[in-house]
């Protein structure tokens, strides 16, 4: 193994190579599907939990098993399940969507469940006492109280998607976990260094434009009151 | 072999001393790295929640650093510390650092200042108020964030792999590169969760032994 320097070195000079960006199957093209591998997974688990999470807070059923799967969801390896599915037939891209998804239900489930359920109780009785029937009262009145713990957990699953998809590289996909599992294979530490660093950014900037988003989708009355 | 079954007893019973042994691995570099944050957690913990200023730049470096991915933060300490156990460790440690300093910090913040100030009254000191008072009564949320750390410390161990080293990830590896043996993959996966299970279940325990008085409060 090279000196630490070395490695460094290796690292800023590969990364400071206009074609380690633009080649085919380069830093952005691999970004751009990790991107898109992030939205699909998302999309799903946004799908299954909101709906859900909604139902079950707005019915105030399944408490304890919002709480079970929080916790079972934790001590689930994710690179157990994409193997897993990898054995099953189902390969690199398709596995890891499916996986990043299952490690996004759970979060996303429980921040639409308590947003909903910790509504108002006197706006939820007002909008009953003015007529609205069951679905308007959780339309209108429940999920929009609800948005500001609706968006932190979106915020949330979309960081963990995005950091859960490098793991793809280690069934045969794709993204930028490619890097990683490419400098690995032919030891070229420094382009794991390296490959490391941009997964770690691209988490990060993320993050960061989320961040910004979460305040953007927060309604104005309930951002200033958090304010 | 007849086909590749997802369960085969088989598989484990003649593959038991190395499941053994990497479980043994996996669960010694997590008790390594739960214990080694819990040090580091635990009293900076206690100095951010004394000093309000340190709490924000703290707490958001610990929260930046969560956001790295496990896979990115072991590529990044590998060529530097060098392949195998050391850049997992010390990655494992930074993720479970934060969730047992958070923990901390808002077991700290629940203190009743009414028992601070009886205490206070009584003579103790800044030092004996932490350690007799302000200490036991975090305690509670002390060990949930511990049973957390250490629970998801069990997953990442998995990612390890990637630098060499990965505890039960390194059979479910080999499984998947073994021409995709779903048997050992399943037992390895099974494991994981297991041993997340015990060791949740060994510091329930502790927990429970350690705060006696809440026990008696709800019998």
């Amino acid at each position: 193994m090279s000196a630490p320097t070395g490695v460094v070195q290796q690292a800023i000079v590969w990364l400071n190579d206009p074609l380690t960006w633009t080649e085919p199957g380069g830093i952005l093209e691999l970004a751009g599907e990790h991107l898109v591998m992030t939205a699909i997974a998302v999309v799903i688990a946004a799908a299954v939990a909101i709906p859900t999470g909604a139902w079950l807070g707005h019915s105030g059923r399944g408490a304890g098993t919002v709480v079970w799967l929080t916790n079972a969801s934790r001590a689930l390896p994710t690179l157990g399940i994409i193997l897993l599915l990898a054995a099953g037939g189902l390969f690199g891209n398709t596995a890891t969507v499916i996986a990043a998804a299952f490690f996004a239900v759970p979060v996303l489930l429980v921040n639409t469940y308590e947003g909903v359920r910790g509504a108002d109780p006197d706006a939820k009785d007002a909008a009953r006492g003015m007529g609205m029937s069951d679905g308007r009262i959780l339309l209108q009145v429940e999920l929009p109280l609800a948005t500001t713990l609706v968006s932190a957990g979106l915020r949330v699953t979309i960081v963990q998607v995005v950091a859960t998809i490098p793991l793809a590289a280690l069934a045969g996909g794709g993204g930028l976990g490619q890097i990683i599992a490419l400098g690995m294979g032919t030891q070229r530490y420094g382009e794991v260094l390296a490959g490391g660093v941009v997964v770690a950014g691209l988490c990060l900037l993320i993050d960061a434009v989320l961040a910004v988003g979460q305040r953007l989708a927060t309604p104005a009355p309930l951002r200033l009151r958090a304010g | 072999m007849p086909g590749n079954p997802w369960f085969s007893w088989s598989y484990v019973v003649n593959n038991a001393p190395l499941i053994w042994q990497r479980t043994l691995e996996h669960a010694g570099l997590t008790i390594e790295a739960v214990l080694i944050s819990a040090a580091i957690a635990i009293p900076l913990g206690a100095l951010v929640s004394r000093s309000r200023w340190l709490a924000g730049p703290v707490l958001g470096t610990a929260a930046v650093m969560y956001t790295v991915p496990s896979l990115a933060l072991f590529a990044i300490l590998a060529p530097l510390l060098g392949i195998g156990r050391t850049p997992v460790l010390v990655g494992l440690v930074v993720y479970a650092l934060l969730i047992i300093l958070r923990n901390t910090v808002a077991g700290l913040s629940t203190v009743d200042p009414a028992v601070t100030d009886a205490a206070r009254g009584l003579g103790y000191g800044p030092g004996r108020l932490l350690v007799q008072v302000a200490m036991p009564s975090a305690l509670p949320s002390i060990i949930a964030g511990l049973r957390l750390a250490t629970v998801s410390t069990v997953a990442l161990v998995t990612v390890g792999v990637v630098v060499g080293y990965g505890g039960l990830g390194q059979l479910m590896f080999q499984g998947f590169r073994n021409n995709f043996y779903r048997a050992e993959i399943m037992t390895a996966t099974l494991a994981t969760i297991l041993l997340a299970l015990v060791l949740d279940l060994a510091l329930w325990a502790v927990g429970r032994a350690l705060t006696p008085w809440l026990r008696r409060r709800t019998a």
